[in-house]
């Protein structure tokens, strides 16, 4: 059994995306007219929020697969994607943050739908965690937390789509679907940054799910090998185990 | 809040600087944190390998004299690849 097939590729290819998009922001994009060196922001905070929500969606997705075939590979492959998106939405959040308290003098603002939106959606998603380590029975927590991803994650589209149906919004529209407000060369900038930061997504959670399954695979040999006794026990755990 | 953007005017560069320093530096400190904490993981998982592989040398000869040691130390590394 081979762990993260072409993980190797995949690194490299992550760390020159990353790095192009890196040299693109800060030596060929220009300045912002209004925003000024703030905007530089926005190549690495977009692209966060866009890969954690999708993230969110792409784990509701793998979440049917394991309802469907009752395969346990797909709830951990679930878990992974859900565990990361959070991760990257936590950095969305503080780079978010980070550009408000630039732009606008305050941390976080409370009238304005995107950025609520986007914590609603995080604080959704914070509760599977928990979800998942209230439930002993792994089959249970498994089935439970398919459920729960399926559902939170079309919450998440549904989410997206009311916000922006919303009148008197102040946030700034990076990307509409009549093409957008950026230039062309902050719009390459932007879709490389965004391929870079998806693709960092890729990789780790390919990484994180090689881990897991070597560190099942070890267990399973450890008991076929030395048998029942030798297994420490299991400590109760939101992660499939 | 139209009020508060027209009145936050574009930051000179040397007061954006250190917010656009901090906004990249959060994303590599992420990124640094969550590979250290995979690193510890695949360290204890090396360390059960290695455990399991003496465990396996001692369940299938005891008191093994030292060439044939390492010898069986081979063929379970090749098992458990």
């Amino acid at each position: 059994m081979s762990y993260g097939r072409g993980l190797r590729v995949l690194s490299f290819v992550t760390i020159a995306t990353i790095t192009l998009a890196l040299a693109l922001v800060f030596f060929y994009a220009p300045l912002d007219v209004n925003q000024g060196f703030i905007q530089k922001i926005f190549y690495i905070h977009v692209p966060l929020a866009i890969t954690a929500l999708c993230g969110f969606v792409f784990g509701g997705l793998l979440a049917i697969g394991h309802l469907r075939t009752g395969d346990r590979k797909w709830d951990l492959r679930s878990y992974v994607a859900i565990h990361m998106a959070l991760i990257f939405g936590v950095a969305g959040l503080i780079t978010g943050s980070i550009w408000a308290k630039a732009s606008w003098g305050h941390w976080w603002v409370w009238s304005d739908p995107t950025l609520v939106s986007f914590l609603i959606v995080m604080l959704l998603f914070a509760t599977y965690q928990p979800l998942r380590f209230s439930i002993e029975d792994p089959e249970r927590q498994a089935r439970y937390a398919s459920v729960f991803a399926i559902v939170a994650g079309a919450f998440v589209p549904l989410n997206f789509i009311a916000v922006r149906m919303a009148q008197g919004f102040v946030h700034p529209r990076v990307l509409t679907l009549t093409g957008g407000h950026l230039p062309g060369s902050m719009g390459l900038t932007f879709a490389i940054s965004l391929i870079g930061i998806a693709l960092l997504y890729t990789t780790l959670w390919k990484y994180e799910i090689a881990a897991k399954q070597a560190r099942m695979q070890l267990r399973r040999l450890r008991r076929a090998a030395l048998g029942e006794d030798a297994l420490r026990p299991l400590g109760r755990s939101a992660a499939p185990s | 809040m139209t009020s508060v953007l027209a009145a936050a005017p574009a930051l000179p560069l040397h007061t954006a600087g250190p917010y656009v320093a901090a906004a990249y530096i959060v994303f590599v400190a992420l990124i640094l944190i969550y590979v250290a904490i995979m690193a510890r993981k695949l360290t204890r998982t090396q360390r059960e390998l290695r455990e399991l592989r003496r465990n396996l040398e001692v369940k299938e000869d005891p008191e093994p004299s030292v060439h044939e040691t390492s010898q069986r130390s081979e063929r379970a590394q090749e098992r458990i690849a």
